[in-house]
């Protein structure tokens, strides 16, 4: 019998992008038929632009050409969740939570308003005070966004998630118009605190922030939990 | 025969986009297998067939946006299935021309939430039509300079859809329906309607190439300047022999340092410090205020090869000639190589820009929005010109304040300019 409770962490390093696809379909099956417990992954991605199943047939805002791309080694991708291009790269904490909302919180705005929680606290224990925006999703330092957000939910069960900019380089955002919101910046923890940050001494700040906002205890891991390739 | 109805997939969620159908009519379904996907605000969800059969029909095709509980598609027995073609109706626009549907639903969902639903007794006719259409609706209604309370509504209870809007648009557009065209809002000058549909059509001997979303962003910018800001030009000529003088004197100093010395550094000091003369011109109107800026943000734009980028040299002011330099070669350098970070190119308070780069005497340029005023530097070329009542060649330069007449009048763009004038004629050699 699972603890309907239980969350699973894992912290997997950099993996490829389709590589974390994969692994989250493979658990997304897993948790619908309640074979495994919540899972959060923690994770890096090599350069990569991803764009949202909105704009799967339209690259406009990729604003770099195919040759820049190709020089500074970024991918694109389409992937499976909500939102509009964003990108990922080395210094980026990206957290894809596998949980089944049922049976209390059905709710996708909830869903996409708790995880700006745990954001917003993970980022309050390195003194940064960051914010929603009303109406554009992620958390927001001033006029900058520190995290992006892009959801997947299929019958109440989540994947994709969001990517905390810890130490991004965030030159490679101008490759993009991020989100499709021409008129805001980016920014990092880094860029804020002035300190070079470990993007995996971000997970502690993290996974209890998570394990508060949803309600959780985080319990060790009885999944062995790998990327196909890149480990 | 089982309806299959928009989800609520939360408490404040009016309304859903389908963005793709998994199954397609006279498919074969299971209860519970996907069957469409829906999106709002940066969620994507799977929906699952709430009944076993065949899929019969579709009401609501991919990219569009209807309340929560609409019928989107039915599921019965394969011989219910109805053929397609009676849901696209002609004259529909093709969806590039409404610009970017999805993402407008998207914002627009949180003023849906935040509008109280309660006061339905002031309601005018056009706030009742408002609440029986979509956001998406809406903003193509806002778009086209269209009052939907004249367009009529075929949806539930007389709600304007979609293709009721881009029908009317249409109408609208073609020259031969007086009737209709009485009913079209009267075209006003400050907000021109786009275009509605495509004018050339396949076949014809043109290339239709979308544009980017740079080339966008500085078409939406120009018409909103344009029609911000009643721009007035005043065009002075400069006499740059003492300019050229220093520069070539010092430019084997600063090629040293790895600084390319250009003409433009000069104007831009010499720009700068009248700025601080004329903050007038360093300022912007919001609303019924005056806001100067006690920063001097001096944008240069620069020419790319498909568009042009203005980015911002932050508190200018306190820069010398050798700084300003550096900033201004680093800055159009990277803008060339699309390195800049996006806040080099924000909070500008004012903006030279070159025509004369290509030869033009002088530009007559637009204002970079909220700013109001842009310098233009004409070309620099030698002349013959009347000095001390002789006949002497000297290189000249028109420089040209585009300004913003409600803010700057005449006389504060004369002071400018006859103030940028002195300072490149008698530059100083200490500034270098």
């Amino acid at each position: 019998m699972l603890n309907s409770r239980s969350l699973e962490v894992h912290w997997l390093g950099t993996v490829p992008y389709a590589d974390g696809v994969d692994l989250q379909k493979r658990l997304v099956e897993q948790r619908k038929n309640d074979a495994i417990p919540d899972q959060l992954l923690l994770l890096e991605h090599p350069p990569v632009i991803t764009l949202g199943v909105k704009t799967r047939d339209d690259r406009s805002h990729i604003v770099a050409t195919p040759e820049t791309l190709e020089r500074e080694r970024v991918e694109v991708f389409e992937s499976g969740r909500g939102g509009d291009v964003t990108y990922h790269g080395p210094g980026q904490l990206v957290g894809y939570p596998i949980i089944d909302l049922r049976p209390d919180r059905c709710d996708v705005h909830r869903y996409v308003r708790d995880l700006e929680e745990v954001l917003i606290r993970a980022v309050a224990r390195f003194d940064i005070a960051a914010k929603r925006t009303a109406g554009l999703t992620g958390i927001w330092v001033g006029d900058k966004k520190l995290a992006a957000i892009g959801v997947r939910i299929a019958r109440w069960t989540t994947s994709h998630g969001f990517a905390l900019n810890v130490t991004t380089k965030l030159e490679h955002f101008s490759l993009i118009v991020p989100c499709g919101i021409a008129n805001k910046g980016v920014t990092s923890l880094a860029e804020l605190t002035g300190r070079q940050i470990a993007t995996a001494a971000v997970i502690p700040a993290v996974t209890d922030a998570f394990a508060a906002v949803f309600d959780r205890i985080v319990t060790s891991p009885t999944v062995q939990v790998q990327a196909r390739t890149g480990l | 025969m089982t309806n299959v109805v928009m989800p609520q997939m939360g408490e404040s969620i009016a309304e859903g986009t389908i963005v793709r159908w998994i199954k397609k009519v006279g498919d074969t379904i299971d209860r519970d297998e996907p069957l469409f996907e829906i999106s709002t605000d940066k969620v994507d969800a799977e929906i699952p067939s709430p009944a076993a059969g065949v899929l019969t029909e579709i009401k609501v095709k991919e990219g569009e946006t209807v309340p929560v509980n609409s019928v989107v598609a039915t599921i019965g027995t394969a011989a219910e299935v109805k053929t397609a073609s009676d849901t696209p109706p002609a004259g529909a626009l093709p969806e590039a021309a409404v610009g970017q549907p999805e993402k407008t639903v998207k914002r627009s969902e949180w003023e849906v939430d935040d509008e109280p639903e309660k006061e339905s007794d002031s309601q005018t006719n056009e706030d009742a039509r408002r609440q029986k259409s979509s956001p998406l609706v809406r903003k193509i209604a806002q778009e086209h300079n269209v009052d939907l309370s004249q367009v009529q509504g075929t949806g539930l209870s007389g709600r304007v859809t979609k293709h009721d809007i881009l029908g009317y648009i249409q109408l609208g557009k073609q020259p031969d329906q007086p009737a209709k065209k009485t009913e079209h809002p009267p075209e006003t000058p400050a907000a021109p309607p786009a275009p509605a549909g495509p004018t050339f059509k396949p076949g014809e001997n043109v290339r239709v190439v979308p544009m980017s979303v740079m080339r966008k962003k500085i078409a939406e910018h120009m018409v909103l300047s344009a029609h911000t800001s009643p721009h007035v030009y005043s065009v002075y000529e400069v006499n740059f022999a003492r300019v050229s003088m220093l520069r070539d004197k010092k430019k084997a100093d600063y090629e040293a340092g790895g600084v390319k010395l250009t003409f433009t550094a000069f104007i831009a000091k010499a720009a700068i410090d009248a700025l601080r003369q004329f903050p007038i011109v360093n300022a912007s109107l919001d609303g019924d205020n005056i806001v100067y800026k006690k920063d001097v943000n001096l944008g240069i734009a620069v020419a790319l090869e498909n568009g042009l980028i203005v980015p911002v040299i932050r508190n200018a002011d306190e820069k010398n000639l050798l700084g300003l330099t550096r900033a201004i070669n680093d800055l159009a350098n990277r803008a060339r190589s699309k390195k800049l970070n996006p806040e080099e190119v924000q909070a500008g308070t004012f903006t030279i820009t070159n025509p004369g780069i290509f030869g033009a005497l002088y530009g007559l340029p637009l204002i970079n929005q909220p700013q109001v005023a842009i310098l233009g530097v004409g070309t620099i070329e030698k002349r013959a010109i009347v000095i001390d009542d002789a006949i002497a060649i000297r290189p000249m330069c028109h420089i040209t304040l585009g300004h913003d007449h409600r803010l700057v009048d005449g006389a504060d763009a004369g002071r400018f300019l006859a103030f940028v004038k002195e300072r490149l004629e008698n530059f100083e050699e200490a500034w270098l």
